[in-house]
């Protein structure tokens, strides 16, 4: 099997390979045949590494140990779902991954594209085939997901304790696929300049997958913040680290493409800031997953200082000298065909959404590179922290929810007075009732930032509620519906505005949560026995019990807490750590048990208001006299015991350890944290996701059929009635 | 133009030098934050409050003490690389607190080097 997956890799290669040179004739010479060639190869590289990962995810599944991934990062105790996620727990796996996505989201994209642009299409094949050229060639001539070891050990490391969480299973794949959707835009954009097409049609093609991209890409990264709220004990969701940050950038230049796209598409400006953005957001995807394998930036994320580095770095160059290069070359045909008539119009909204959204991204990359910038400037390697990275995502986060409820309603071209008028009124008052509401209440007037959140987003609600409102009324007065029947029809009818609109509301709902945690969040640290009672933020929590439970895989000690507010019951949680065992037997039979991998399951209490999160940290000092003595006899009985009869005494002497520590526990560390509004956050990526399927979902037939003038006209009178 | 002049200034003066242990021992001004960077030594105390630890070069035996307050990482353990935000205080460096990370248990593991 190892032998067949290797062999898909090196054919994938030849075919890719192939497949660029194709293009590259079909679209010089005009030949249709040699087009078709092309892209036959991206199907065929498709479907050859759909057998490489299948061959590699039935090495995981099945726990075959001469596979060195396998023996690496998997075990015969790990549980079926770990097993089947196990082949992007490895770097070799996770390169595998990431150009067979790639490979899939190009055969759709040229597959849907085969009857359009054809003076793009060729060069938009060689470009994507470029990708995966590289990408295979590092898994077949640096680093192979197929190295074979033999003997094959009798049993494996397993899966890193840390990624054993349902979301981080889930978050390579979505990031991912958020990275390698990045590259078709990216491709086109580069097969548009190639060809001289620098109209919107590649907009229009690859829209859906430019959406694709940015859903898949934010549903990573917030799967990755949701991983270390509720497993690494620290309670937090975000800390401004280098490999978080490198899957932010491309999603925000992406979000400000998304947007600046429009003006295009109804304007034709703002052509060489759309390309840049769109080539931007291709090559931030790549340098994320440099910046991941490289070990050139102090991260938490440990991937290791691999020889990747040189051939990312060489890539990446390639391709910002090719990005470049193009955008030079045509810059006398990118002049926009229009010039923004007025500062007060949708348009300049837009550009200014766009300017905040760059800006950040300019503020995250500094931060980010910002050893390597000070060690090139002064010689002295220095890093900035979360409170400076903070300083500037706060406000310009502000402003971009503020720009978020003004620009679909703004007028396109010039707003008038009475279009702001007519607009603004109920977005102004919602944002003005928030603002009176939070003055009344106190709180927020020491947290200025989160105030202004709070009225923007406020501003944001108010702004779809109305257009939402004078939408279905419009449709009420014109066909009779019922609510919500009139609500699906408008939506169906015009997916992109409503899917965006939601879109506007979801982030607006992530922000207040960010808001709302981040300045009024409560934490304790405190060290409680067993009948103690801690105080946070008005809620009362209780140590009642010390917990122990042994499995074939970990020991976990914990804690039962009693939470009561008021002298009510509110929740009973269950913090706990588990201990995974390390394979090095030089820390003692049961030493070992104590030495391996640890990781913290959180006690929590969502809720719409506040999560009470609480995380323990055992105190397991006490029994290291008692795993001492065991290490020792079991050390002095070695030889002597049968392996059966040794396994059975090792798993009694561990539960006899767990029952100890449930029986006779010694104070433990807890930390307690209060924190308001932080279901808002996945709430409302939730939303934004929603929004986000609306806006791609394939209209029915029927919602496609073209308006006539009459009904135009006639929804024009209503909605300017509405 | 504004927003990248403020970000060079504020860069420049909020940032914290990048120390190895025996660039600290070497000489450390004290008051001054230093984000050291290291591996964890054997021999490290955790009381459940105080986490009293050693911090050597990546490639070398020079270490240095730290004493931190604050949330002890769960892959915290000896020979882990850390990062932590310190200052000098005496003989020893105060890890300031909620600062110590540790990287994680490799996920992709570095790649042996030749030799």
């Amino acid at each position: 099997m190892p032998t067949l997956g290797r062999a898909c890799l090196i054919l994938a290669l030849a075919i890719a390979a192939w497949g660029i040179a194709a293009s590259i004739h079909g679209a010089r010479s005009g030949r249709r045949g040699w087009v078709s060639s092309g892209r036959h190869a991206v199907y065929a590289v498709a479907a050859v590494l759909t057998i490489a990962f299948g061959v590699l995810e039935l090495a995981f599944l099945r726990t075959d140990l001469s596979n060195v991934l396998v023996a690496n990062h998997s075990s015969t105790t790990t549980p079926t779902f770990y097993k089947f996620s196990g082949p992007w727990s490895s770097q070799e796996g996770s390169l595998l991954l990431w150009v067979w996505l790639l490979s899939l989201w190009s055969s759709g994209a040229l597959y849907l594209t085969r009857r359009r642009l054809r003076d793009v299409a060729p060069w938009a094949t060689a470009v994507l085939l470029g990708f995966a050229t590289f990408f295979v060639s590092l898994l077949v001539f640096k680093t192979t997901p197929f190295a074979i070891t033999n003997p094959a050990p009798p049993e494996g490391a397993g899966l890193s304790p840390l990624l054993r969480h349902p979301s981080m299973m889930m978050h390579p794949p979505m990031l991912y696929s958020g990275y390698t959707l990045f590259t078709v835009p990216f491709a086109f954009a580069v097969g548009a300049l190639i060809a001289g097409r620098l109209g919107a049609d590649w907009i229009k093609q690859t829209r859906a997958f430019t959406l694709a991209a940015w859903a898949c890409l934010g549903v990573g990264i917030v799967l990755g913040a949701r991983w270390s709220y509720s497993e690494l004990g620290w309670g937090g969701y975000w800390a401004w680290d280098p490999v978080e940050n490198a899957s932010l950038m491309p999603w925000l230049t992406g979000t400000a493409f998304l947007h600046s796209a429009m003006i295009q598409e109804k304007r034709g400006m703002l052509r060489t800031w759309n390309l840049g953005l769109v080539l931007a957001s291709g090559i931030l995807a790549v340098l994320g997953t440099f910046l991941v394998r490289s070990g050139v930036l102090e991260s938490i994320h440990a991937f290791g200082a691999s020889t990747l580095g040189v051939p990312f770095l060489v890539f990446i160059g390639v391709l910002v000298t090719m990005a470049v290069g193009l955008l030079v070359w045509r810059s006398r045909e990118l002049r926009s065909e229009n010039r923004l008539d007025s500062l007060l119009s949708r348009e300049s909204i837009f550009l200014l959404n766009n300017l905040v959204l760059v800006g950040m991204c300019f503020v995250v990359f500094w931060g980010t590179f910002f050893p390597l910038i000070s060690e090139a400037l002064t010689g002295e390697r220095a890093a900035v922290g979360p409170p400076w990275f903070d300083r500037y995502a706060a406000p310009l986060a502000i402003i971009l929810v503020l720009l978020s409820g003004i620009g679909p309603v703004i007028a396109w071209r010039r707003a008038t007075w009475a279009n702001a008028r007519r607009n603004f009124v109920v977005p102004v008052s919602a944002a003005g009732l928030c603002a009176l509401t939070l003055v009344a209440v106190g709180g927020p007037a020491e947290r200025p930032r989160a105030f202004a959140m709070f009225c923007a987003a406020a501003f944001v609600l108010g702004t779809v509620g109305q257009e939402l409102f004078r939408g279905v009324r419009a449709r009420r007065a014109m066909a009779s519906e019922s609510l919500p029947v009139a609500l699906v029809s408008l939506v169906r009818r015009n997916q992109r505005r409503y899917g965006g609109y939601t879109v506007h509301v979801g982030i607006a709902v992530v922000f207040v949560g960010i808001a709302a945690s981040t300045a009024f969040n409560s934490v304790r640290d405190v060290r409680l026995s067993p009948g103690d009672t801690a105080r946070v933020k008005g809620y009362d929590l209780t140590y009642v019990r010390a917990t122990s439970e042994v499995n074939s895989e970990k020991i976990a000690f914990g804690a039962v807490l009693d939470v009561r507010r008021d002298g009510d019951h509110v929740a009973t949680l269950r913090p706990s750590q588990s201990y995974y065992p390390s394979l090095d037997g030089s820390l003692g039979a049961l030493g070992r048990f104590f030495e391996g991998e640890r990781t913290s399951e959180v006690g929590l209490r969502a809720g719409m208001n506040r999560d009470v999160w609480t995380a323990v940290e055992p105190n397991t000092a006490p029994l290291q006299k008692l795993i001492d003595e065991g290490d020792r006899r079991f050390a002095a009985a070695a030889g002597k015991l049968a392996p059966e009869q040794a396994s059975a005494l090792l798993g009694a002497a561990v539960r006899a350890l767990a029952e100890r520590y449930r029986r006779d526990p010694p104070p433990a560390n807890f930390r307690l944290m209060v924190s308001p509004m932080a279901s808002w956050i996945w709430l409302g990526v939730m939303i934004a996701l929603a929004g986000a399927l609306i806006a791609i979902w394939p209209r029915p037939p029927s919602a496609r059929r073209e308006l006539s003038g009459a009904y135009k006209a006639r929804l024009a009178r209503e909605l300017s009635r509405a | 133009m504004l927003l990248a002049g403020g970000l060079v200034y504020t860069s420049f003066s909020a940032s914290s030098e990048v120390k190895e242990p025996s660039q600290l021992a070497a000489g450390a001004a004290p008051g001054r934050t230093y984000k050291l960077t290291g591996k964890v030594v054997a021999g490290w105390h955790y009381d459940g409050k105080h986490l009293l630890f050693r911090v050597r070069d990546r490639g070398g035996p020079i270490s240095v003490p730290v004493r931190y307050t604050g949330v002890k990482p769960d892959p915290f353990r000896t020979g882990r690389e850390v990062i932590v935000d310190v200052h000098k205080a005496g003989d020893t460096f105060i890890g300031e607190r909620d600062t110590l990370v540790t990287k994680c248990p490799s996920k992709f593991k570095a790649e042996k080097q030749p030799g």
